[in-house]
């Protein structure tokens, strides 16, 4: 792999950050200043969708054998400007406009609950604790629509082993950053915030279960969860939690931030289930984005194809009641 | 130029700018530029046109009430409510064919199974005999009382659509409130006004003995 090296840039041509955000400050005023001469911003999305993203620093990843093959990999531009990230707004293009002013630098994460010790992990030591994989997955969303994101990250195991839980952690939840400063979504609806989601320990012991921390080769967008989250393929997007500060290891199953909003449309195991529909839409097929209109609806699958790797982890549950 | 003119122009160019949702769907369609998710795209474009054109109808008698210069408005129903039912047709249409492939067994299914698609289709069920009769013939044959009696049904349709729009979104989710706001001040705006016509005369009449 070619590494630029740095001396190839000299430091007078780089762009201050203060001057680069500063601008963006100003492209968002002149932008919504349009907006306003327009009269209506719904217009103005249709005339010209902002649909530009930043480049950001490399990963360097290793293969990983559990890599899809053979599926069609959605473009970064739509991962990065279509996304549900209610921290910093309800609409899809809202995390792309907003999530830029979230701080990723310090982060830490902290670990308490039944652990042997309370810890607390900067990001950078995280990243390398091992070595990054790329992991081709298929995400499926809860409003039936679905890509194909090459992640960057090791399986959660592997963080869940540096924790050191007791044999009395049945559960592990996530907590994410809540930060009234830089989300205004956090005022636009009104979740039980910080928002917590959690898995059973088996199901995040499960190798498919990825703590991630980039993807498409590079560190992870804001708006996509940055600079930590979860990734578990086989259920709805929303138990991948984004920007994760706080993990606790519990014996009761934790609380979790749609399920206490909707406990009777979204359930704790939320497993991509096309035969169960509590939402008010149906489950049974779902819209690959990136395609055109009329090639984009296609069949869901059951674990959103991943019942060969998952199923045994829910043998003799009823999935309809445990949905 | 005469008034007659300015308003035939007017109404040409009202023509035009109903049919700018369309037109920009139609663009975009051409351009390959929808969105990531052009389905919803179709969906929400053809929706959002059907709501704001039932509201923007609706707010023609009361805004004609407020100030009697702009009784020339009216001449404008007819065409916003026409438009109103057609982008509703194009909204059912993106249902009938994107979202269930045109599969009868499926729509019955969804139709009897999910609140929100039965408000929505109740909606645009309201809407069909008021497109029908929106000929002065149907005017003239039905009579204006039973003609304005059956044309009532449009708060209806209009509340149906809204109450559709928050079944659709997540739980929590507020974006619907904007318009149930306006419908809302735009309904009660009618027993404001005749409350108030009835207390004027009230007044009045003391005077007139």
């Amino acid at each position: 792999m070619l590494i630029k090296k740095a001396a190839d840039i000299p430091s007078s041509e780089i762009t201050p950050q203060s001057a680069y955000l500063n601008r963006r400050t100003f492209m968002r005023g002149a932008a919504a200043m349009g907006i306003l001469g327009l009269g209506g911003d719904g217009i103005s999305k249709l005339v010209a969708p902002r649909r530009t993203v930043a480049a950001d620093s490399k990963l360097t990843t290793v293969p990983s054998p559990l890599s899809d093959k053979g599926e069609t990999v959605t473009p970064f531009q739509d991962v990065t400007s279509y996304n549900n990230f209610y921290e910093f707004g309800v609409e899809k293009g809202d995390p792309l406009h907003n999530a830029w002013r979230m701080k990723t630098r310090p982060w830490t994460v902290t670990v308490d609950g039944l652990v042997k010790a309370k810890k607390t992990a900067g990001i950078d030591d995280l990243l390398k604790y091992r070595p990054l994989e790329e992991r081709i997955y298929r995400h499926r969303c809860v409003e039936a629509w679905s890509m194909v994101i090459p992640w960057v990250g090791y399986s959660l195991s592997e963080f869940i082993n540096w924790a050191e839980p007791l044999p009395s952690a049945k559960y592990i939840q996530f907590l994410t950053l809540e930060d009234t400063k830089t989300m205004p979504g956090l005022y636009q609806i009104n979740l039980n915030w910080p928002y917590s989601e959690g898995l059973r320990m088996d199901e995040a012991m499960h190798p498919l279960a990825l703590l991630t921390f980039g993807m498409y080769g590079q560190v992870l967008p804001n708006q996509d969860g940055a600079p930590v989250r979860v990734v578990v393929p086989w259920k709805y997007g929303f138990k991948s939690a984004k920007s994760i500060v706080h993990v606790r290891f519990t014996a009761k199953q934790p609380h979790t931030a749609w399920n206490d909003e909707a406990p009777q449309e979204y359930g704790f195991y939320s497993n991509v289930n096309p035969d169960v529909d509590r939402t008010p839409w149906s489950q049974k097929t779902e819209r690959r984005i990136g395609l055109p209109f009329w090639k984009a609806t296609q069949p869901s699958q059951m674990f959103n194809g991943y019942g060969d790797q998952v199923a045994q982890l829910y043998a003799g549950m009823d999935l309809k009641k445990f949905f | 130029m005469t008034p007659q003119r300015l308003l035939s122009l007017l109404k040409g160019v009202v023509f035009l700018v109903c049919l700018l949702p369309l037109g920009l769907l139609v663009l975009h369609g051409f351009q390959n530029n929808l969105g990531p998710d052009p389905i919803v795209t179709i969906t929400h474009g053809t929706g959002f046109a059907t709501l704001r054109l039932l509201v923007i109808t609706l707010a023609i008698s009361p805004v004609r009430h407020l100030w009697v210069r702009l009784s020339w408005l009216i001449r404008f129903r007819r065409m916003l409510g026409l438009f109103a039912f057609f982008y509703g047709c194009l909204h059912l249409l993106t249902y009938v064919w994107l979202f269930s492939g045109f599969h009868l067994s499926t729509m019955i299914a969804d139709i009897t199974k999910r609140r929100f698609i039965m408000v929505g289709f109740t909606a645009w069920i309201l809407m069909l005999p008021l497109a029908l009769t929106s000929t002065k013939w149907a005017i003239k044959k039905l009579g204006g009382k039973r003609w304005r009696a059956l044309h009532r049904l449009i708060y209806i349709s209009a509340i149906c659509g809204v109450i559709h729009y928050w079944w659709i979104v997540k739980p929590g989710v507020r974006t619907p409130m904007k318009i149930t706001v306006v419908l809302a001040v735009l309904l009660a705006a009618r027993p404001a006004w005749a409350l108030l016509q009835a207390r004027r005369s009230g007044a009045r009449a003391p005077e007139r003995a």
